[in-house]
């Protein structure tokens, strides 16, 4: 069978442990963790885990299940369309040549969030496939570091 | 009302209506057995090792159907309680475990006796608890109890700080509990089936592939009208073995990698498996693409996530079998001809008749399928039989008459060593009336040999049978067969105890039995004596499990006989 990637986003109780039980689960079970973000639900007593993870249908199938299963769990959001975006920190030292670079932010929705006395940070929020393009892009700007995030999503 | 959390875990339990706890005490645990020593709603059984106290606990909930309840202090005494855990949790037994931990302030210090008690036991329980206010308490063991037994059950796991089972707190335990996140589902959706139904009139060889959900789900009475009235044959798996019963015609016995001729290979010929509460294990699916080639799969479960996990399913239904059989059994009764199934009923029963379950008896030794019958002649439903693992374990599951569920309790997904015995004691103080079996061989019994001390001190008196032959003897017979005889590790032979004064010493009973009538007389006296007692028999050394499905075998392609 094929492998396929996913994107899940799991509702769970903000408790004590709740995150060891899913990570877990997942290594107990053998499987893959791409990307893992977590975060409160606002005004609620939930949290909001965006598991990317890729394995073959029945694999799938399972992870899901196997999900519901734990008590804490309220909800597995598995199908339909999400909008799912990474960000990205790039810092690049200062003596660099930024010729484009203003180009290359605007073609990727990105700002430059910060800068130093001899660097400057940039960030970029999109999908995992365009980021991927952008931080090969940015290579040419010699980065001293890339921080790239987990997914988040929003189901649709 | 106001009280610590040592009185709340009295007074939860006593609301739960629990009458047995086993229990080993120690430092993190001291205030809690403080105020068990003040109570008079349970009995305490202080057993001789943590792992015991959960396998009698675990016993007790088999034999009874109600939650298990065990105590164990902090550190070694609740990682000795881990594989009890995990025993309970891969049968679906439904236990409440109240570990001790050190107190919160010393929570990651490495202090004595401190071990992360949740993070070990995570993966081997339905859920665990780490309560750090004594307020939450009360809504933690409610929860509990409730987890425990509700949808497919299994054990739960509270750890408690000492600190917080001193600290008062208002005690306010809710009557009945609803929970946002678990919500199991135990009606089966109706259209689904009438689906099965029709599916079942269509087909030609059906098969009911029973399994431990049946037993849990008390849906056993229900199994067997609706067998009788379609007239389906069955199977049974190790955990569902005594739902159909013994003496029932459309039994066509265990399956599996022991099982028999007629029931694999009614497994393997079938057009329609229909698995009720059963979960496909490797010890009964065999190689996976072999299995059930021709049929279409029905599966009915309470957990979602036993459907379609190892065989892809045509028919799912999530819900409670009891639920599913009977809403299914009125479509089923205009829809199901139970003459259409005659041929198959009639090839079923000629299989066995040209491979039945035997063994061939000699006179010159006494063989252990034998000791297994001759229990069930005598003792017959007087008895609930639990057996440690190995190969007595199978032949019991095989000989062994059950004419009900509850009546055989075994270690089936994990394979614990050292279960029978402790399981056997909590078997006796869950169905008193009964006799209390353990059937066991030389290599298990010493597993969990310390228990005599408790069943002496507690008067339960369980009978152990060893079918002694001098070998850890299923891993003996797959040497024989598998690794041309290089028998590692494997012989007992050379260093046995003397079961008998060993029973002695510990003030039971014991008796060593080299001959029929001597086995005969022994389990007399053994069940006149009410006294723990362990009756020694010396059977044929090198007898094997058969039939036997080799792992990743075939189940049509059982070895029916071994030859040199």
């Amino acid at each position: 069978m094929k492998e396929i990637r996913r994107v899940l986003s799991v509702i769970v109780t903000n408790e004590d442990g709740v995150l060891s039980r899913i990570s877990g689960l997942f290594a107990g079970r053998g499987y893959n963790i791409d990307s893992l973000t977590v975060a409160p639900v606002p005004e609620t007593n939930l949290s909001r885990l965006t598991i990317v993870t890729c394995g073959n249908e029945r694999v799938l199938e399972q992870i899901v299940k196997q999900l519901h299963k734990l008590i804490p769990t309220y909800k597995v959001i598995e199908s339909g369309e999400f909008v799912e975006k990474e960000m990205a920190l790039v810092k690049i030292p200062l003596n660099e040549d930024f010729n484009g670079l203003d180009a290359m932010l605007k073609a990727y929705n990105g700002t430059i969030a910060n800068s130093g006395e001899n660097f400057i940070v940039i960030m970029v929020a999109d999908n995992a496939k365009r980021i991927d393009n952008f931080l090969k892009t940015v290579k040419r700007y010699n980065p001293i570091q890339i921080v790239r995030s987990g997914s988040v999503a929003m189901d649709i | 009302m106001d009280l610590n959390g040592s009185q709340m875990v009295i007074e939860a339990l006593r609301r739960e209506n629990v009458s047995v706890v086993f229990g080993y005490p120690g430092g993190a645990i001291m205030n809690v057995y403080d105020e068990i020593y003040k109570q008079n709603y349970f009995e305490h059984i202080l057993t001789r090792h943590e792992q015991a106290a959960i396998h009698a606990a675990d016993g007790y909930a088999r034999a009874s159907g109600k939650v298990g309840v065990a105590f164990v202090t902090s550190g070694p005494g609740f990682t000795n309680a881990v594989t009890g855990l995990a025993t309970a949790y891969i049968d679906s037994v439904p236990m409440v475990v109240i570990s001790g931990q050190v107190p919160i302030s010393m929570i990651g210090t490495d202090a004595f006796q401190e071990i992360d008690a949740v993070g070990i036991s995570r993966p081997c329980v339905k859920h665990n608890y780490l309560v750090k206010d004594a307020k939450d308490l009360p809504r933690v063991l409610k929860e509990a109890f409730y987890i425990a037994s509700s949808g497919r059950p299994g054990p739960v796991h509270i750890d408690i700080p000492k600190d917080v089972t001193a600290q008062i707190a208002k005690f306010d335990y809710p009557q009945k509990i609803t929970m946002q996140t678990y919500k199991p589902t135990y009606k089966g959706n109706s259209r689904q089936i009438k689906k099965v139904v029709d599916a079942i009139a269509n087909s030609s060889r059906p098969i009911l592939y029973i399994g431990g959900g049946a037993v849990n789900s008390g849906a056993s009475e229900l199994v067997r009208e609706f067998a009788k009235f379609t007239g389906i044959p069955a199977v049974e798996t190790l955990m569902a073995r005594g739902v159909m019963g013994d003496s029932n015609p459309l039994l066509m016995g265990m399956v599996g990698m022991h099982g028999c001729y007629s029931a694999n290979m009614a497994m393997s010929e079938a057009d329609l498996m229909i698995a009720l509460g059963s979960r496909f294990d490797d010890r009964v699916t065999g190689k996976l693409s072999e299995f059930a080639k021709h049929a279409k799969v029905v599966h009915v479960d309470i957990d979602p996530s036993s459907i379609g996990k190892i065989v892809d399913i045509d028919y799912p239904i999530v819900g409670d079998l009891k639920n599913v059989l009977s809403d299914m059994m009125p479509i089923a009764r205009e829809k199901v001809k139970r003459a259409k199934y005659q041929s198959w009923r009639d090839l079923l029963k000629r299989y066995d008749e040209i491979h039945p379950l035997g063994y061939s008896d000699n006179k010159n030794n006494i063989k252990p399928q034998w000791v297994i019958q001759r229990v069930g002649e005598t003792l017959g439903d007087k008895a609930i039989i639990s057996t440690d693992v190995g190969q007595h374990q199978m032949w019991t599951a095989q000989f062994y008459p059950f004419s009900r569920p509850r009546q055989f309790i075994t270690s089936g997904g994990l394979g614990t060593m050292g279960f029978g015995f402790p399981a056997a004691m909590g078997v006796k103080k869950a169905i008193p009336e009964k006799i209390s079996i353990n059937i066991s061989g030389d290599g298990s019994i010493l597993m969990n040999i310390q228990e005599l001390m408790t069943a002496y001190e507690s008067n339960i008196p369980v009978i152990n049978i060893i079918l002694n032959n001098g070998f850890l003897g299923m891993v003996r017979q797959w040497q024989t067969f598998f690794y041309d005889k290089r028998y590692a590790s494997t012989d007992l032979s050379r260093a046995q105890p003397d079961f008998v004064k060993l029973a002695e010493s510990f003030g039971g009973r014991g008796f060593r039995v080299e001959t029929k009538k001597e086995f005969d007389e022994a389990l007399k006296e053994a069940i006149k004596s009410n006294v723990v007692c362990m009756i020694d028999v010396n059977v044929d050394r090198l007898e094997n499990v058969l039939p036997m499905v080799p792992a990743g075998g075939t189940l049509y392609n059982m070895m029916l006989e071994y030859k040199e």
